[in-house]
């Protein structure tokens, strides 16, 4: 299954409308994890900056708190966060592409916590897939897809991959 | 492919080289956050052996590990054993029975590591041995230039010292070639080897080698305690030699010219005491530097890799 960059563009709008009836006027810090978290935060961002109120905007590299490093080769390759303002006390929304077992936003919420204490965080994914294994679920979803758990959701955007596109390949070996 | 160990400069390729410098940036990045520690290395045990005086790498190691999360043993060589007589190898089956996942050795033979590493399924980082290499203050020292200049290509850098018996000049020297910096000695002609890298220029006098006109001044420490043999007459001589006096200090100021050290300074030796203001003195930057260089070696090896 093959979707488009039309429908990716419609579910950044549903992801941007439901922060704004959610959150209305209120000051909120949007934080990508990248890669390609950030490119979808920035998106969103961009629909929100019309709005009279106050918007961060930031990055988060969760390499350094993953739980799986002796499952893996060799180490991820760490790209820099930035985060410029000051999370204590703000109201941050966590970004990502996909939603999936639900590690990499544990690995998010506990990156955060070494920056500051948040008021409060919610989370917005572009594609929620399912198979969570930690009791995680977002606040804001572009699009939810029904997989399997083998299966790959490849997310290409823009920036990152030269094209806007969203490919769910089935994977029958378990 | 992940390397087990970190040994010497010689052994990593250029690109690994550039990863490395690139990986130091983002855990330099967390120093200024209020929590300065991540969980990369929880659980994975890091095991100091040194057998020679170090406070600085030591300590630099130390918090490198302990800033990724890792549990630091420090294995006290003076008090140890190997006082008693126990053999290096005795040692390590002793190190080995304690699973440490890296062990960081310094010690004043040569080679030493290297035979380490053979023995053990543990990542084992080279801190110093002998005249032969210090890859981790190589990996700084570029890091440090490469902060000042983002295309190191073509600049100079002029080494100065007691290059004969320092494994920093070695390790420097070759890691600044491979990054396409340009590389020259100047020291007493009977501490500048005669044989070694062609493309590497060799000064005895200190204004021929300004001639050169380098980027960076990189002094080395003088090893008072590793020489038995006399190669300069005296330390007052030396700095009136090659030292930095206040006089070529005005003058490396005048040409806006960058000043390294390993450290620690023989104050009144390689540096007049002026030097410590001076604010092209990167000497600080180097310590900062080795810490985030550190963890980016300790984060980048991977223990019980099978040696390349």
């Amino acid at each position: 299954m093959t979707l488009s960059a039309e429908d990716i563009a419609a579910a950044v709008d549903r992801l941007a409308e439901a922060i704004r009836a959610q959150t209305a006027g209120a000051p909120i810090a949007l934080i990508g994890i990248r890669r390609r978290g950030d490119e979808v935060a920035e998106r969103v961002l961009t629909r929100l900056a019309e709005d009279d109120r106050e918007l961060s905007f930031g990055s988060l590299d969760i390499s350094l708190y993953r739980d799986d490093f002796e499952r893996l080769h060799e180490n991820p390759k760490l790209l820099e966060s930035d985060i410029p303002f000051p999370i204590e006390g703000a109201h941050v929304i966590l970004v990502d592409d996909v939603l999936f077992t639900g590690r990499t936003i544990r690995a998010a919420l506990d990156a955060l916590s070494d920056y500051g204490r948040p008021a409060k965080v919610e989370l917005a994914v572009l594609v929620d897939r399912g198979h969570r294994e930690l009791p995680i679920q977002p606040d804001y979803t572009g699009i939810t897809l029904s997989t399997q758990r083998p299966d790959h959701v490849l997310v290409c955007l823009e920036k990152a991959d030269g094209l806007d596109q969203i490919r769910v390949i089935a994977n029958e070996s378990p | 492919m992940p390397h087990k160990d970190l040994l010497d400069i010689e052994s990593l390729k250029r690109e690994e080289i550039e990863h490395l410098l690139e990986q130091a940036i983002p855990f330099k990045d967390l120093f200024t956050r209020s929590v300065k520690k991540v969980p990369a290395l929880k659980g994975k045990s890091v095991l100091m052996l040194f057998y020679e005086a170090s406070t600085r790498t030591h300590s630099s190691f130390e918090v490198a590990a302990k800033r990724l999360s890792a549990d630091v043993t420090n294995f006290d060589v003076a008090h140890s054993s190997i006082t008693k007589g126990e053999s290096v190898r005795e040692t390590i089956e002793t190190l080995q029975a304690m699973r440490s996942d890296f062990i960081i050795v310094r010690h004043s033979r040569s080679g030493l590591p290297a035979t380490i590493a053979k023995l053990t399924r543990a990542s084992v980082i080279n801190a110093g041995d002998g005249a032969h290499a210090h890859p981790t203050q190589a990996l700084l020292d570029a890091f440090t230039i490469k902060e000042k200049f983002p295309d190191p290509t073509g600049k100079r850098v002029l080494i100065v010292g007691d290059i004969l018996h320092s494994r920093v000049a070695r390790s420097t020297s070759t890691i600044l070639k491979k990054i396409g910096v340009e590389v020259a000695y100047l020291g007493p002609g009977s501490l500048v080897p005669r044989t070694g890298p062609e493309n590497i220029r060799r000064f005895t006098d200190y204004q021929a080698a300004m001639a050169w006109a380098p980027d960076v001044v990189y002094l080395l420490r003088v090893q008072m305690e590793r020489q038995d043999v006399q190669y300069f007459p005296s330390l007052r001589e030396y700095h009136r030699l090659y030292g930095v006096t206040d006089a070529r200090l005005a003058e490396i100021r005048e040409r806006g010219l960058y000043l390294m050290h390993p450290g620690p300074v023989n104050r009144g030796v390689e540096l007049c005491d002026a030097v410590m203001d001076y604010e092209r003195s990167l000497i600080n930057d180097q310590v900062e530097n080795g810490i985030a260089v550190r963890m980016a070696v300790l984060y980048w090896l991977k223990p019980g890799a099978v040696m390349g």
